[in-house]
């Protein structure tokens, strides 16, 4: 059973990894990012490309990939989705044709492969990724045998769940945000950078998941497509959770993922799928809001 | 303008119809000048390029190869590739403007049994030939179609007796993705494993190209199974195995017993994720002849990667072109139903040993092998069949070698029920 609610915590602990950035980019911003999963895709190919070109392993890879790909962010956000705020559909489908872009970019090695030119980690194909031997393998505690590398998740999306509680709630940047949230036009008569602000927290929202690909490359598999079907799930925790509710998330992403845990191992993992869909169509219609809706005028 | 839309529409309606109505015979175009134009339709673009690109550099080099050493019958291979980007929908349109537009005698092509499936129709409708490379689950009789991979029997029926005699493995836990092969896969295992005195403690499945693993691995681990058997596909596989190992289980005592878990994959999770791990297949890069070795090495060349991997259903991609060019030369004329008959019986020394064409259900003789995966990626075979094995596309249904469900004369429908 102990083994089973671990299950159940590593679930939910991958989901919030994916949500934490669609929490900020989505929940704060109001901005479908379906390019979203990509920016997990360019995280785990961040961890191959560190690992083959320059021999680093994957704890190197987690600061690097948030460096990359919150720069990325930040470029998607300069050019593309600055000019669409407040329209969430346009944003929908904007984010969507430069998640398609990324893809390419990746598969076709930015275009080099059409001159014959193949970078090492790139391309199609599947990649791989070393995991060092101190995550690979179980821990023994209390007669159970607990997996090192979900262990692992758990304790990373733990540290970044609190770092971005404590950037939201507890600095001068996180209030400026939580301001715009509330009422954009209002924070930039208080003297709010808004543009500067907005760029940032999509920035940051973009980095983790980054994060999260790293953490992904390791015991998924790392190909050009890999990103699509994780957005749909952190949309999934994001909603149930109540949009701009970051404690929402948390606990929705650990509600999902023990209900998938439980029921999969009780029936299997076909039902599960089902059922925790089913939970999220129940909430939704019940509140539709989702479980912690911010209570504005 | 409105007219001259509808006036467009019009004669674009009629020319269509025309298309349609032109039957094969008056086909002028296909072997005029000196060459023969044949169909490469396999997936370019789209997740499953990832497989299908070797299957298509395959199928190409073949051609080539056979172009070099100076064409068939005198005339040089023209092939038409085109791209079904991982999408049915898009390989059966790719599949009628080959045998309308481009009036091709023979289209080789398809990885997925969903392509094949979507493709199929259009080659029963013209009378045209189609020629499919990849191991898939068997229960199709189309005399259109030339299958040159392995069907359920030809992985399975060396492999089950020898996991349960020779590894003194008795209880399965069979684990698939969620779809036809899979579960066609796992009736036919089942029906060797009772006949051979073993039994299966839980037959689970887990939906295509997802890669959650924790419940299921976890469910192996306290199911008491002594040996899983896997028909897991595409990327899901290396997701399994590292999960496999992440929780504690070992090769050695708790082996998995692959049917799809090929070189690629291999290479994709890292292999000392796979040491120990079994797979059956017809082909592994690592067969040790001479025409082996060549191949890999000229495949290696033609691909400009040093380090590409070779596995089962790229081989059959590169035979079977070689098995159609000899048929070709022994049919009097380049039409699908002279090369399909001429096809039937055709042999030939593919890099996995002798191969050849049953005359009448249209699939391959191939020779099954067990490898044990290695630390460098490679498998080290350690059975093979003596010869090749019988190809029996509805095994799972009762056929055997001397009651054939299918025939020339199409799937013997009755036999099927009973």
């Amino acid at each position: 059973m102990l083994e089973v609610l671990f299950i159940g915590l590593s679930l939910g602990s991958i989901l919030l990894l994916v949500a934490l950035g669609l929490a900020i980019t989505y929940g704060a911003m109001g901005v479908i990012n379906m390019a979203h999963g990509e920016m997990v895709m360019v995280g785990a190919y961040v961890t191959v490309l560190s690992g083959l070109w320059l021999g680093t392993n994957i704890f190197v890879a987690i600061p690097l990939a948030f460096i990359v790909t919150a720069l990325l962010g930040l470029l998607i956000e300069r050019i593309v989705v600055r000019k669409l705020y407040g329209r969430l559909l346009d944003t929908l489908l904007a984010t969507w044709g430069v998640a398609i872009l990324i893809q390419q970019a990746v598969r076709l090695e930015f275009g080099l492969s059409f001159f014959g030119i193949h970078i090492q980690g790139l391309g199609p194909g599947l990649q791989n990724v070393d995991v060092p031997g101190i995550l690979q393998g179980t821990l023994h505690i209390a007669g159970a045998d607990i997996n090192r590398y979900r262990t692992f998740i758990i304790l990373v999306t733990a540290v970044l769940a609190l770092a971005t509680w404590f950037l939201i709630y507890r600095t001068v940047a996180g209030t400026q945000v939580r301001a715009i949230i509330r009422n954009p036009k209002m924070a930039a008569a208080c003297g709010i950078d808004v543009d500067r602000v907005n760029a940032l927290t999509f920035a940051f929202g973009s980095g983790l998941a980054g994060v999260a690909g790293v953490m992904m490359s390791g015991f998924k598999t790392v190909f050009p497509d890999m990103g699509t079907p994780m957005v749909v799930d952190g949309f999934l925790v994001v909603v149930m959770g109540g949009v701009g509710s970051l404690l929402g998330s948390v606990l929705s992403a650990g509600i999902l993922g023990e209900i998938n845990g439980v029921v999969a191992a009780a029936t299997n993992d076909i039902l599960a799928r089902a059922v925790v869909f089913g939970v999220v169509i129940a909430i939704i219609i019940l509140k539709p809001k989702g479980l912690f809706a911010l209570k504005g005028r | 303008m409105a007219v001259d839309r509808r006036k467009f529409l019009k004669s674009g309606a009629l020319a269509s119809g025309a298309l349609i109505t032109s039957p094969w015979v008056f086909s002028t175009g296909a072997h005029a000048a000196g060459e023969i134009k044949v169909g490469v339709l396999f997936s370019l673009t789209g997740g499953l390029s990832i497989v299908e690109k070797s299957l298509h550099d395959a199928t190409m080099m073949a051609i080539s190869e056979i172009n070099a050493a100076g064409g068939v019958k005198g005339m040089k291979i023209a092939a038409i590739a085109e791209d079904g980007a991982s999408d049915p929908k898009t390989y059966n349109e790719k599949a009628s403007k080959l045998v309308i537009q481009d009036r091709v005698p023979t289209v080789f092509g398809s990885y997925t049994s969903a392509s094949r499936k979507a493709a199929l129709p259009v080659f029963e409708k013209r009378n045209n030939l189609y020629f499919y490379p990849t191991y898939y689950e068997g229960f199709e009789c189309s005399k259109n179609v030339v299958y040159t991979g392995a069907v359920p029997n030809q992985q399975l029926s060396n492999f089950i007796p020898w996991i349960i005699k020779t590894l003194g493995k008795k209880k399965f836990f069979i684990v698939g993705s969620n779809y036809i092969y899979p579960r066609e896969m796992a009736k036919v295992s089942k029906i060797l494993i009772e006949k051979n005195g073993g039994e299966w403690i839980a037959d689970e499945y887990l939906e295509l190209g997802h890669s959650e693993w924790g419940s299921m691995v976890n469910k192996i681990k306290n199911s008491g199974c002594d040996v899983v058997l896997s028909n897991v596909v595409g990327d899901s596989v290396i997701a399994f195995y590292r999960e496999y190992k992440n929780q504690g289980l070992t090769h050695d005592k708790l082996p998995i017993c692959a049917t799809v878990t090929s070189e690629i994959e291999i290479a994709a999770m890292g292999a000392d994720y796979a040491v120990g791990s079994y797979t059956s297949f017809p082909y592994f890069q690592a067969i040790d002849t001479d025409r082996n070795k060549a191949f890999v090495e000229r495949y290696r060349a033609f691909v400009k990667d040093p380090k590409a991997v070779t596995h089962h259903a790229l081989e059959s991609s590169y035979f079977q072109v070689f098995l159609w060019k000899q048929a070709v030369e022994k049919a009097a004329e380049v039409t699908p139903v002279a090369i399909r008959e001429a096809v039937k019986g055709q042999e030939f020394d593919a890099p996995n040993g002798h191969v050849k064409i049953e005359a009448e259900n249209l699939h391959t003789y191939l020779t099954p092998r067990i490898a044990q995966w290695q630390p460098d990626g490679q498998g080290k075979i350690i059975d093979a069949y003596k010869e090749p094995v019988m190809p029996l596309p509805y095994v799972a249904y009762g056929e055997t070698p001397t009651n054939l469900f299918c025939t020339s004369k199409g799937l013997d429908a009755t036999k099927l029920k009973t």
